[in-house]
């Protein structure tokens, strides 16, 4: 009986997001209780006003990377840009060569979701429930490196590849992602197998299964909220890196487009609607991808920060 | 039945380190190896292309004592940080209280208040190097408005720096999130109770509410400690360390000596010694953390 509940609830943490017992727990915030209409106004218009300052960039941007060069230059500014010059963005976009740049960066991302999911998982897993000699030492290594700073490994990194040939290659970017994933990664996933009961496991073993088994059968099944998070996580990270490519990546044919986008303002040190263009051709995926992932984004923010 | 135990005990050893093998070599190839030889390398005169000697602790001693680049970019750094952080972590505070009332389109504003973070770093310095442009700029065009007088922000010495701990106040949704998690999971018990004892608005935000996020700020104030003092791709891309130096992060200069310059050796102590600075700082937050930090029964799902 206990395995079926078990059981019932774990295929209910399937269908929905990571665990978030605070949500259920109480919103009940402390000023709730006795508010005034006033103050609920005055709460909105904080709000509002909070809100206007946090898209008004972004409007700036949008704005200038439809208008002309002469628009653009106008003051005191204008708001609306007339006319509204749509050809900024194929202009700046094959100005340069950005196609190459998306699938270099695309062929980066596949290769690196691809390693972080597989390895991440499986780390995680034989963190979360097998037991082998010097397991929690390793742990605490791994942890402990989260809070190395990046400059320290850099160098020698840098100076591994260039021996190893790969400067100017995507594999510097690619490899670290297929041992282990990170530990950010390893830690978060770990974090959500916790959660799911050892019954099930247990079930598993009794039927002569291996851990393998366990892992097909039963954590992969379960754990697809947590491979949305750091799916979403990593394919923004990817997306996002600049300092990897730029001491990885010298020739323009390999560039991604960060770096591209980096390298374009030097050519294009006045003409902001292109570069305006451009970086928001930049920023559109990923606001895409976060309105779609979003609620799996923030419970995943929430869950490693509250385990911090 | 003792024998099935051991068998099953060795399979999950054995399937246990096989599952682990891809995570401890990663640490083994790029952490603990690069650790070691960086270390090694901090105790060279290495340049690439030239010959590699061994010269103790010299490095160290010229950065410390005779390196003035390394002092300015030291200050920069933590001006930086002392700015950023409390700034940073009272905006989100401010943030994630007002978020956490019950408000009508809660998830519309979560989402607007924490969409600036995901701008990828490098469109985030191209759009606020626009709107810090003084002659066309969003920023002057503002303060114009308003009748008060424009300023060079990243293109003067003095306000380089102010500058940018203001564009990185605009994406803090990170620590936002993690107030506002930490807000939600304060016991309602305890208000209830204070609500009992006649306690008003005051009492309950400065008896109970700081008091139960003391772990989170202390979180969230580590973390922004670490991240500020990395800081590199607004120096990088936006002013390159200017004007006159007044942006010179201590990263910068690191990736400087070490791409540019190709001191190897050089840059290795630099980082080196950022390290031993992190550490230092954290270790103290952490050794004051006993004074202010209260865990409630020290468990959190």
């Amino acid at each position: 009986m206990k395995q079926i509940t078990s059981a019932a609830h774990a295929s209910e943490a399937q269908q929905h997001p990571p665990p978030q017992p605070e949500r259920s727990r109480s919103p009940a915030p402390a000023t709730r209780a006795k508010s005034f209409p006033i103050s609920r106004v005055l709460l909105y218009i904080v709000l509002i006003l909070g809100s206007m300052l946090m898209l008004l960039p972004f409007v700036w941007l949008i704005r200038s990377s439809l208008m002309g060069t002469s628009q653009i230059f106008v003051f005191p500014p204008e708001w609306i840009p007339s006319p509204f010059q749509w050809s900024n963005y194929p202009e700046a976009l094959t100005s340069v060569p950005f196609g190459r740049y998306f699938m270099n960066t695309f062929l980066i991302e596949v290769c690196v979701l691809t390693g972080v999911m597989l390895t991440s998982i499986v780390s995680a897993f034989t963190f979360a429930r097998l037991r082998w000699p010097g397991r929690n030492l390793i742990f605490s290594l791994l942890i402990g490196s989260m809070m190395l700073p990046y400059a320290v490994t850099l160098i020698p990194t840098f100076v591994m590849w260039r021996e190893l040939g790969g400067l100017n290659t995507f594999l510097p970017l690619i490899a670290p992602a297929w041992f282990g994933g990170g530990a950010f990664n390893i830690f978060l996933m770990r974090q959500f197998m916790l959660t799911i009961p050892r019954d099930l496991d247990e079930a598993a073993y009794m039927d002569g299964g291996t851990p393998l088994t366990v892992l097909w059968r039963v954590i992969i099944p379960l754990s697809s909220p947590a491979l949305i998070v750091i799916g979403i996580f990593t394919f923004i990270d990817v997306w996002n890196d600049f300092l990897g490519p730029i001491i990885y990546l010298s020739d323009e044919k390999h560039f991604t487009l960060a770096l591209g986008l980096a390298t374009f303002r030097g050519l294009n040190n006045t003409n902001w609607p292109y570069l305006m263009a451009a970086s928001s051709t930049i920023l559109a995926p990923i606001v895409l991808i976060f309105f779609i992932g979003q609620r799996y984004f923030i419970e995943g923010i929430t869950l490693t920060g509250i385990k911090g | 039945m003792k024998r099935q135990q051991s068998g099953m005990m060795r399979m999950e050893r054995n399937w246990g380190l096989l599952f682990a093998l891809p995570a401890i070599l990663g640490l083994l190839i790029f952490t603990i190896g690069p650790i070691t030889a960086s270390f090694i390398f901090s105790l060279t005169d290495w340049t690439i292309g030239g010959q590699m000697s061994f010269i103790g602790l010299e490095n160290y001693q010229t950065i410390l004592t005779k390196d003035t680049t390394f002092s300015q970019s030291m200050f920069v750094t933590t001006y930086y940080a002392l700015g950023s952080v409390p700034l940073g972590l009272t905006a989100a505070f401010i943030i994630a209280l007002l978020l956490n009332q019950k408000v009508k389109g809660l998830s519309i504003f979560r989402t607007i208040y924490y969409l600036p973070t995901i701008v990828p770093s490098i469109a985030n310095t191209m759009l606020w190097l626009w709107m810090f442009n003084p002659d066309f700029g969003l920023l002057n065009s503002l303060l114009e408005s308003v009748g008060l007088p424009g300023s060079k922000w990243i293109y003067d010495e003095s306000t380089a720096i102010p500058s940018l701990i203001m564009m990185s106040t605009w994406g803090i949704g990170n620590t936002v999130i993690i107030f506002l998690a930490g807000l939600q999971s304060v016991p309602t018990h305890l208000y209830e109770a204070a609500e009992v004892d006649g306690g008003n608005l005051w009492h309950k935000f400065f008896h109970i509410t700081i008091p139960s996020m003391t772990p989170t700020i202390f979180f969230n104030l580590v973390m922004s400690l670490i991240g500020t003092f990395q800081a590199f791709n607004q120096a990088y891309v936006m002013t390159n360390g200017g004007p006159n130096n007044a942006t010179l992060f201590y990263v910068f200069y690191l990736w400087r000596t070490a791409f540019t310059e190709t001191k190897i050796g050089y840059a290795s102590a630099l980082a080196w010694i950022l390290f031993f600075v992190i550490m230092v700082l954290t270790v103290l937050i952490f050794s004051t953390s006993k004074k202010w930090v209260h865990y409630e029964g020290g468990e959190r799902s």
